[in-house]
């Protein structure tokens, strides 16, 4: 298949193995992050971790959007979700995050209209069929996919659709990837920036992390060879004493990102004094809610929300595992209490999930797989 | 195992012994936590599997049942016969290539032949929503008349019952099915071949894409068939040496082949490269963030052969029109237990397990 064998081909990952083993200062342990989930996602997908030197560890950051949504806001969505006249509409992942009282999937068994859709246009298609119900947006997601929430709002203004709305849970990378570097027990090498959202704000943004902090950064595509050649491009900075930001998938992201996308938010939503992370705590400036004018279509104006904050459950180390410092094993609930089945923390629910995925994709260690494989 | 120690606080953990942990908390019985059934408890993945324990088999525990395979094998009189039922809920009811009929005689069909049974009889139960249109309903029962003709079966009895508008989708069918019994499975051992009968995912691909929820249209039908004259041909072909077969439905073949694995308390390794996918499944999988390897098949089997067997049995699927695409995906291995491991075309390992509901589109 055209656009995706190409950046599967194992004879080209072989050699690029070969050439990031021999950037490898012996000796030297290397940890990069990888902000997004979809390259967590696709690391564990294709194997990369087998073509990696022991001393390169990936760590898998906060970029899976289901996975940083506070239990509160799953609570006060399906509190929305339950008014008797309401249809909510979701993308898929976010069916099975538990809140502090059930997922979408309980509540839609306890009899709320809950409906998976793939797009929020498909929502507003559901408001336009629906005229005598409120058709409710679950809108998650980073600036990936915040656009499309915008331009699903303005169409939702100019043809005068009344009975739609967004329940906007819309976050900001870079207040996350601030925070990772401001916490005190963190060492990473560098990162692999998150190649969706790149499309969206560009490159330039991630200047401080490279500047300020003096870490190298790589923006990557979701192609196994891709997260290779950002590996590769990482080392090669790191041996060369450099710390920039690099722009390894060239074929869909632009330097300076996309202005018509960017503007649209800007003319739809501005940042939040504060928001709640999964995990992380309370972020300054780290997340999005709509401009008064569009109070119309804002889930948080049009209904009445508890807005209570559920704690995150004690027993739950996804912060940890957000920020790179535990790996998903080590958490101490990891497999035994908190597993896909019944989630403790949000990393098992979304298969980009750093628990999800190592559980589903990497339960064994690494030497009895590739014993059995070979 | 390199037996690097991490600090954690003040707890050493290893990674071993962490993985040891969690094999122990998933081979304890499944307990059934929601109050209620949700939709993922139909999803024939992890869901359906603690449901099935914690109510079912608690309730009608017997050894037939024990066994929890396609069909029960009950000797009667001396003679070994097949018994087997399933449900019919699919939406929409027609979708390219076949319609909800086709499905309830192919499933049923299905489930017998892979159980080593020739299928003889079926019954076909029917619940009709109130306002259904006749005409749809002679559609449907057209097609489950071909349907068993092709498979060489009657529809011997049957049920109707209705019910009021809105408290069923259109037609739901239950069919039950009986069959002549012949081998049972042998025990899958280390070094036996693994096979599939034709492309995977394309029945779960076409019902996702004649949904219209979508904007993705594809040259794709579904791949619903009755396999109880290509799985006797392998059979035929290779006496003695077919260990087990099953039907890949929903949950895909990465499920039936976990059920294989746990059965046999042995692993399995697939090579992604040879498992055979459709472009345009793989194309709307890809765009989906979905894996072929779980999605719903209705007319594709999962063999087990002896090594020995495995060309032979190749070749036998392949004279047949429906096994054309046939090709061995792996193989079986002693270790570790219950294991589905996939080589990725890429050149790198994986595990393939079972999901808890349906595969989920990804956000981005």
């Amino acid at each position: 298949m055209r656009f995706v064998d190409e950046y599967r081909d194992a004879d080209k990952a072989r050699t690029l193995a070969a050439s990031i083993a021999s950037l490898c200062e012996p000796g030297r342990q290397y940890k990069f992050m990888e902000v997004c989930g979809g390259h967590t996602h696709t690391i564990y997908k294709h194997g990369i971790e087998d073509y990696l030197p022991e001393n390169i560890s990936l760590v898998h950051g906060p970029g899976c959007p289901v996975c940083v949504i506070p239990m509160g806001r799953v609570d006060d969505a399906i509190h929305i979700a339950s008014q008797p006249d309401v249809i909510m509409t979701s993308f898929g992942d976010m069916m099975r995050v538990p809140g502090g009282d059930g997922s979408f999937f309980d509540a839609k068994a306890a009899g709320a209209d809950i409906r998976m859709v793939y797009s929020p246009l498909d929502a507003l298609k559901i408001a336009q069929r629906n005229p005598d119900r409120r058709v409710v947006f679950m809108g998650i997601g980073f600036e990936t996919t915040a656009p499309s929430t915008a331009m699903t709002v303005l169409r939702a203004a100019a043809q005068g659709i009344g009975n739609f709305s967004v329940f906007n849970n819309h976050v900001t990378i870079l207040p996350a990837i601030k925070a990772i570097l401001d916490s005190p027990d963190l060492r990473l090498d560098g990162f692999i920036g998150p190649g969706h959202v790149s499309t969206v704000i560009g490159c330039r943004p991630y200047s401080f992390i490279t500047g300020d902090y003096g870490k190298p950064l790589v923006v990557a595509g979701f192609e196994p060879l891709d997260l290779l050649q950002s590996v590769h491009m990482l080392l090669a900075q790191l041996a060369a004493g450099r710390s920039e930001v690099e722009n390894q998938y060239g074929r869909v992201v632009p330097w300076d990102g996309n202005a018509k996308a960017l503007q649209v938010i800007g003319q739809t939503m501005e940042p939040r004094p504060y928001f709640e992370w999964r995990g992380l705590g309370f972020i300054s400036h780290s997340a999005l809610r709509f401009r008064d004018e569009y109070a119309a279509y804002d889930a948080e104006s049009v209904f009445d929300i508890p807005g209570g904050r559920v704690a995150d459950p004690k027993a739950c180390q996804c912060g940890e595992v957000l920020k790179g410092v535990l790996k998903p094993w080590e958490c101490k609930v990891f497999g035994t209490a908190c597993t896909p089945e019944t989630p403790i923390g949000t990393c098992m629910v979304s298969s980009e999930g750093a628990c999800a995925a190592y559980y589903n994709f990497g339960r064994f260690t690494r030497e009895r797989v590739k014993e059995a494989t070979r | 195992m390199t037996g690097r120690d991490t600090v954690t606080g003040r707890v050493t953990i290893r990674e071993e012994q962490v993985l040891e942990r969690i094999e122990r908390a998933r081979s304890r019985k499944a307990r059934l936590r929601e109050d209620a059934i949700t939709l993922a408890h139909g999803s024939g993945g992890k869901a359906t599997h603690t449901l099935i324990e914690a109510v079912f088999r608690e309730a009608f525990d017997n050894p037939h049942l024990d066994r929890l395979d396609d069909s029960a094998h009950l000797t009667v009189n001396g003679t070994r016969l097949a018994f087997t039922t399933d449900s019919y809920v699919v939406s929409p009811l027609f979708f390219p290539g076949g319609d909800i009929g086709d499905l309830a005689v192919n499933g049923t069909v299905n489930d017998l032949a892979v159980s080593g049974a020739t299928p003889l009889h079926l019954s076909a139960g029917f619940i009709l929503e109130e306002g259904f249109p006749v005409a749809d309903l002679r559609r449907i029962t057209e097609s489950m008349s071909r349907a068993a003709e092709a498979a060489g079966v009657d529809i011997v009895t049957g049920d109707t019952k209705v019910v009021e508008r809105g408290k069923a989708d259109g037609c739901y069918i239950n069919t039950a099915g009986v069959g002549l019994a012949h081998a049972a499975g042998a025990e899958v051992r280390p070094g036996d071949a693994v096979l599939v009968t034709g492309p995977i995912g394309e029945h779960g691909v076409t019902i996702m894409l004649a949904r219209g929820e979508l904007d993705i249209e594809a040259d794709l039908a579904s791949d619903t068939a009755p396999l109880n004259c290509l799985l006797a041909e392998v059979r035929d072909a290779c006496p003695g040496t077919v260990r087990r077969m099953r039907d890949a439905t929903r949950g895909g073949v990465a499920t039936v082949l976990n059920e294989l694995a746990s059965d046999a308390g042995a692993a399995v390794v697939v090579d992604e490269s040879a498992v055979p996918v459709r472009p345009a499944v793989r194309g709307a999988c890809e765009l989906l963030g979905i894996d072929p390897m779980y999605v719903a098949c209705e007319g594709r089997a999962v063999i087990v052969v002896a090594p020995e067997a495995a060309d032979a049995a190749l070749a036998a699927l392949r004279r047949h029109p429906l096994g054309a695409d046939a090709a061995v995906i792996g193989q079986v291995r002693d270790d570790p237990p219950g294991l589905v491991l996939l080589k990725t075309v890429f050149g790198g390992t994986r595990i393939v397990d079972l999901l808890v509901g349906d595969p989920l589109p990804r956000i981005c």
